[in-house]
């Protein structure tokens, strides 16, 4: 069985961060593996090592820069990675059909039997990729998923869907099937040393557009980021000011005031 | 092509209150096009449910009636099939998670264009949809082409709709194609020593912590002020406490009279289960955290440096 894993690099603003027209500063964006893609790279790793997966490759769209993150996924156990990247894509806002039209010519390719990727990504929150993917390739599909058993005799992923208050779904899903994953799933590993070399010699397959035959037409996104601000506070949080002591004696009050520690 | 089909959200016998202010926004987005405003319920008690969605600004109600629970695979076929009935360009739904399992495959099936969490829009011969980026430090106005669109919107931005209602009750039966994905029960899980939800006084951790071992700290700060420990997601996927701690949209709603968040962000799925707190104080060391929109007072500061002091203050 073969496992195709979507991860994305994540941009993270830091503490103090401008914006320059429509997004962050890039010097002021530090980038990681999508926390939520990394439990996905740790089942589908799990898959093979109980010997259930034959392969597990990577996928991201992503600029050169995302190669580290790729390395990251490689490190922990993954096979080899492809990762698409294409001018049309510096343009814009790339929306949930353009990714999934990406994917769609990578599945195509690659002929995997379960793609599993993160429920959502941390930085733009759309939380729609896999489930879209799914619909466009003809895969059944199961959301949020925080438990996973595969059998692969019977063809099935047995899964659990987390839903709002601690309320589990139990549903059998037949393969071939895209699952995002819900953190929790699993203990990501971190990457060892010797896998952090072994990495370095395992391939990343750098495509464009064309190499998939695709055009920049068929990745053409319909939403454009028109502005972006900082969100004017509604709060009238009182911010307590002064060094550690302080600022700590002075909550204490506060909390006192509250009955707290009476 | 301007009329709105919202879809209504229930589990378990109730409908979720995210439906009526999914009504809400959709009636907005149906006055500002000049159109008419459908709801969809499907499965369950679709007739009970039907009359407590006929609010005020309803146009239309269509009850597919077709199984108890939610199945992604009878709301797709349902919704492609409202879709034909109706003239409806826009679909509206509550941004949840089962609106996660089978919203993308709707807008996808119909190649429309899909914006999820939208927290705010426009219409003005386009839509444009506000939502927030980077973990909720920045928000984005998006335009989106074409006057078809598929919609979700989050929790607690748009008020519940109200009044009653006189819209028709239309029931609808679709045709189901055999389904690759079966729900086959449901758990609750989560119990456990201690409920959250009783306590007077939170201190909840975040991943501010960063050790495990550090969480002695705020243990101690919690005794010191009798207070409970509560933890926000990553704590409790980590392993390091019970799932019965965890705060949150998949954990437990909680409305202390104080609630202490110590390193933790503030996003909207925890926000979700602790917004209703009396009084919410966070330490945090970045001023940007959204946790300070929510909060009454706050420190912006290190947790290393600021906990001990107020352990000693109580000591
Ligand atoms: C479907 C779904 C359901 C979810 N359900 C829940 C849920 O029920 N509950 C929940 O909590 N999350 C839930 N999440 C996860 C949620 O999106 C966030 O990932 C999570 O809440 C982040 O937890 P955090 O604030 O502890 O960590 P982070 O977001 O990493 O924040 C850590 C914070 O600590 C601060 N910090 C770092 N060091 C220090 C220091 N030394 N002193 C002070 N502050 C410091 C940082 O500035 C930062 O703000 C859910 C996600 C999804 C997709």
């Amino acid at each position: 069985m073969k496992v195709l894993v979507t991860v994305k690099e994540v941009a993270e603003a830091d503490d103090d961060f401008a914006i320059e027209g429509t997004d962050i500063a890039a010097s002021d964006l530090e980038y990681d593996l999508n926390e939520w893609d990394d439990y996905a790279v740790e089942a589908a790793v799990q898959l093979a090592e109980a010997g259930v997966a034959d392969e597990v490759v990577t996928v991201t769209i992503g600029p050169e820069r995302a190669d580290e993150t790729v390395r990251m996924a490689l490190a922990k156990g993954a096979d080899r990675a492809v990762r698409v990247w294409d001018d049309a894509f510096e343009v814009g806002f790339a929306d949930v059909a353009a990714k999934v039209s990406t994917f769609e010519a990578v599945v195509e390719a690659e002929e995997p039997d379960l793609v599993l990727g993160g429920v959502q990504a941390a930085d733009t929150g759309f939380g729609a990729t896999g489930v879209a993917l799914a619909e466009r390739i003809g895969f059944e599909h199961a959301a949020v998923v925080n438990d996973l058993e595969v059998d692969a005799d019977a063809g099935i992923a047995h899964v659990r869907r987390e839903l709002e208050g601690g309320v589990e779904e139990l549903t059998d899903v037949d393969l071939p099937a895209v699952l995002t994953v819900q953190t929790g799933l699993n203990e990501p590993r971190y990457a060892s040393l010797r896998g952090i070399r072994q990495a370095q010699r395992k391939e990343i397959d750098a495509k464009d557009l064309a190499d998939l035959g695709l055009t920049p037409g068929d990745v053409e996104s319909a939403l454009e980021i028109t502005s972006m601000y900082e969100p004017e506070s509604e709060s009238d949080a009182e911010i307590i000011e002064g060094d550690a002591g302080e600022a700590a004696g002075r909550l204490a009050e506060v909390l006192r005031d509250k009955g707290v520690g009476a | 092509m301007s009329d709105v089909l919202v879809v209504s959200e229930h589990r378990r016998g109730e409908l979720r209150d995210v439906s009526y202010e999914a009504i809400t926004a959709g009636r907005e987005l149906a006055d500002a096009r000049d159109g008419d405003l459908h709801v969809a319920v499907i499965g369950g008690d679709v007739d009970g449910f039907a009359e407590d969605l006929n609010r005020e600004g309803v146009d239309a109600i269509h009850a597919v009636e077709n199984g108890e629970e939610f199945d992604h695979n009878v709301y797709q076929t349902a919704i492609a099939a409202l879709l034909d009935r109706t003239d409806a360009g826009t679909v509206v739904t509550p941004n949840s998670v089962n609106g996660l399992d089978y919203v993308p495959a709707v807008a996808e099936d119909r190649g429309l264009p899909l914006v999820t969490d939208a927290i705010g829009f426009e219409y003005d011969d386009g839509l444009t949809v506000t939502r927030e980026m980077y973990g909720s430090k920045v928000e984005t106005t998006v335009d989106v082409d074409g006057d078809r669109h598929v919609l979700t919107v989050r929790g607690g931005e748009w008020a519940p709709a109200e009044g009653v209602g006189d819209a028709p009750v239309e029931s609808v039966e679709v045709d189901l194609p055999e389904s690759g994905a079966r729900v086959t029960g449901f758990e609750e899980v989560g119990g456990g020593d201690v409920d959250i939800a009783d306590a007077d006084v939170l201190v909840s951790v975040g991943r501010g912590i960063e050790e495990e071992e550090n969480l002695e700290l705020v243990e101690e700060l919690a005794d010191a002020l009798g207070a409970t420990l509560s933890a926000s997601r990553p704590i409790v996927d980590n392993g390091w406490l019970p799932k019965n701690r965890q705060v949150g949209q998949s954990g437990k709603v909680v409305t202390p009279d104080v609630y202490i968040a110590v390193g933790i962000s503030g996003a909207v799925q925890h926000v979700a289960g602790m917004k209703g707190s009396d009084t919410i104080v966070a330490i945090n060391t970045d001023p940007n955290a959204p946790i300070f929109d929510i909060a009454d007072y706050g420190i912006v500061g290190d947790l290393f440096e600021v906990v001990p002091e107020l352990i000693d203050e109580f000591a």
